[in-house]
């Protein structure tokens, strides 16, 4: 094929969509009427609908800690949600091998009483996530409702909730979720129950002071003079302007419930056995730490890794919700 | 030149407001804001409110609303008569069921009175969906045509757009559309043109003009622009320090008026055929603390032809019919003035 020809090829067949041609220069000059209604809208350039969560993304993309971290986190959900399929063995199966070290018949060895460790440590993903997720939900639920309120009323009210706060963060974290364990009996749903409501108070402050902020703006004061209740205005036109601090430390919560329920659990307060709580594996791992050191390292390992991939990911997320931060 | 429009019945009035009184509560002691104010707005006509700022111009439009912030405002004395019912006794049920469907407000900067996070339509849609028993699909519908209507090109396209992909003079026209989505009857317009370019100005008036004649509604057009109150107000009424200290129509605010102080703000207009060395005429002086009101008139601090001691820093002046049917001045010397070229003193530095 000759060059004129290719050229004239092509020419032609650029110039067969025609309509996306027309179309497209419709959109370029707002002062023509668009064509038909559907050309126009199939046609749509970049609509406006993620450009803000677009961006907050490819900051994210360029964080490498937090990339890292999301990855690991999203093997760890994969793990958990999978873990019959990716255990070999039941978790809960007794055997007379006791504390193998790692093989190829069993991954991460066998714990105390010979059940295989890679099990256990695939379930024991399962409740660790399960407890960070749930405690940060319950915090995070709470914590917005308390918060949203305090900053939005004020007077009395945000009094009232303040001092709650302060009365309650004035205690050791953990010495009060021991004091309410102690109480109401250990287990999983406990710990979940405990962490939430220890949880919402930093969150709750977090909110509030973006609404002591945002309840200022002219559009709060627009959104009242066209008739919004007051609901509608703390809830639809105030909380997705001030929720972004509230995402980053609710992530960052579940890295700190995890270690929470973790060090419940290695304290005996937490999970019970035979539940596979990592926490509880390291307190058991504990003793043999000369004998069968995988015992105490893998769940201690498995710990901080998760921890810290939640940390980096809230990092992340701060820094790519916030650019202004930096 | 226009042809004023009079009141000539007393119930064709949309809106009374009588010897209104608006205080702010404050560590230094009480502001009062408004300070007996009192007048009436008609069906299809554009009322002009005028003043420096901090006259009181805009704690009177919210006081009509009840969207003064409380604490530490508080209207502490008089009526606001809605179609016979009195906003400041009203329920804040009876309040939100008004605001937007029958009273909507416009605000002054189109950049933050548009809610960031979401898109110009689904603000526009969550009025109608407020007031009217709508769908979303339906609210929809609206906004797309209400945006037609205030001039927005492409509106099936922009309906979906974020307040931050609309220029400035678009977000003030989005904002009409969104006073103007449910037909309501009176539109309280505060310094709708301040935050926008002249050309954008004019634009944005014409529509506004264009759409109370289309929905048969009434506009209070807020401003400190006399250009603008020139151009398109039928009655004014001027405010100073809190207070309603002159009415009138258009012509008898411009060419005939009986205030000082209306007098002094005309002067300081600058004028396009003026000699090149003249000077801007500004009115002399600070506008008054409302903390430290002066006594008798407020204004007379800053007054060319203030009588001084008495009666105009000892006698508080009446608001009263000084000339035609409705042109009530406050001045001591109302009647007399209009003959007095208005004179500004030399600025105190």
């Amino acid at each position: 094929m000759s060059d004129p020809e290719r050229a004239q090829h092509g020419a032609g067949f650029q110039g067969t969509p025609g309509g996306s041609v027309s179309g497209g220069v419709d959109l370029l000059d707002p002062g023509v009427e668009a064509g038909p209604l559907g050309l126009s809208e199939t046609l749509t350039i970049a609509p406006g609908g993620n450009t803000m969560r677009r961006d907050a993304w490819r900051r994210f993309r360029k964080n490498k800690l937090a990339m890292v971290g999301l990855v690991v986190i999203i093997l760890l959900v994969i793990a958990a949600v999978f873990a019959p399929l990716i255990a070999r063995y039941d978790p809960y199966q007794l055997s007379s091998d006791l504390r193998k070290p790692p093989s190829g018949e069993h991954w991460f060895g066998t714990d105390t009483v010979g059940r295989d460790l890679f099990a256990r440590m695939v379930y024991g993903a399962r409740v660790s996530l399960t407890v960070g997720i749930f405690a940060a939900l319950i915090a995070t639920v709470i914590g917005v409702i308390f918060g949203a309120l305090a900053g939005f009323y004020g007077g009395f009210l945000d009094a009232v909730i303040m001092r709650i706060t302060d009365i309650l963060l004035a205690f050791p974290y953990i010495v009060l979720a021991i004091a309410i364990i102690t109480v109401i009996g250990p287990g999983q749903a406990t710990v979940i129950l405990v962490l939430g409501l220890l949880g919402w108070l930093a969150i709750a402050r977090v909110l509030r002071s973006s609404f002591l902020q945002i309840k200022q703006m002219e559009y709060v004061e627009a959104a009242r003079a066209v008739g919004a209740s007051n609901r509608r205005i703390m809830f639809k036109h105030m909380l997705p302007n001030a929720i972004q601090p509230v995402i980053v430390y609710s992530t960052l919560f579940v890295g700190s419930a995890v270690l929470s329920e973790a060090a419940l659990s290695f304290l005996g307060i937490g999970i019970n056995e035979p539940t596979p709580a990592w926490g509880l594996m390291v307190n058991q791992g504990r003793k043999f730490l000369t004998t069968a050191p995988h015992l105490l390292i893998i769940p201690g390992s498995a710990i901080f890794v998760m921890v810290l991939a939640f940390l980096f990911v809230g990092d992340g997320l701060r820094d790519a919700l916030d650019p202004k931060l930096k | 030149m226009k042809t004023p429009k009079l009141p000539t019945f007393i119930d064709d009035s949309l809106l009374s407001v009588r010897d209104l009184q608006t205080q702010f509560t404050t560590d230094d002691g009480t502001v009062r804001a408004v300070d007996g104010v009192s007048f009436d707005i008609h069906r299809g006509e554009v009322f002009g409110v005028v003043g420096e700022s901090g006259s009181g111009k805009s704690i009177t439009a919210m006081s009509i609303l009840g969207l003064v912030p409380s604490p530490p405002g508080k209207i502490v004395g008089g009526e606001v008569l809605w179609k016979g019912t009195d906003l400041v006794k009203a329920s804040p049920e009876t309040l939100r069921a008004i605001r937007g469907k029958e009273i909507a407000m416009i605000f002054q900067d189109p950049m933050s009175a548009l809610n960031p996070v979401h898109t110009v339509g689904r603000q526009i849609a969550e009025v109608v969906r407020i007031h009217e028993d709508a769908t979303k699909a339906q609210a929809r519908v609206r906004a797309i045509e209400v945006l037609d209507m205030v001039g927005i090109p492409q509106p099936k396209r922009r309906v979906d757009d974020y307040p931050h992909e609309f220029s400035g003079g678009m977000r003030q026209r989005a904002m009409i559309a969104m006073a103007i989505a449910c037909e309501p009857d009176l539109l309280i317009a505060d310094e709708p043109t301040t935050a926008l370019d002249v050309t954008v100005q004019a634009q944005v008036l014409d529509v506004l003009l264009e759409i109370k004649d289309r929905i048969n509604s009434a506009i209070m057009l807020i401003t400190h622009d006399l250009g603008v109150v020139a151009g398109v107000v039928d009655r004014v009424m001027v405010m100073y320090a809190g207070q309603s200290i002159e009415f009138g129509t258009v012509d008898e605010i411009f060419y005939k008026s009986r205030h000082p102080y209306t007098l002094g703000l005309l002067a300081s207009v600058p004028r396009l055929d003026a000699d090149d060395r003249e000077l801007l005429r500004p009115i002399a002086g600070q506008p008054p603390s409302l903390l430290h009101r002066p006594t008798g008139c407020a204004f007379h601090p800053r007054c060319p032809h203030a009588v001084l001691p008495a009666p105009c820093s000892t006698e508080d002046p009446v608001l009263r019919v000084v000339d035609g049917v409705e042109h009530r001045s406050s001045c001591h010397f109302a009647e007399t003035i209009v003959d007095v070229v208005p004179v500004t003193k030399e600025p105190v530095s």
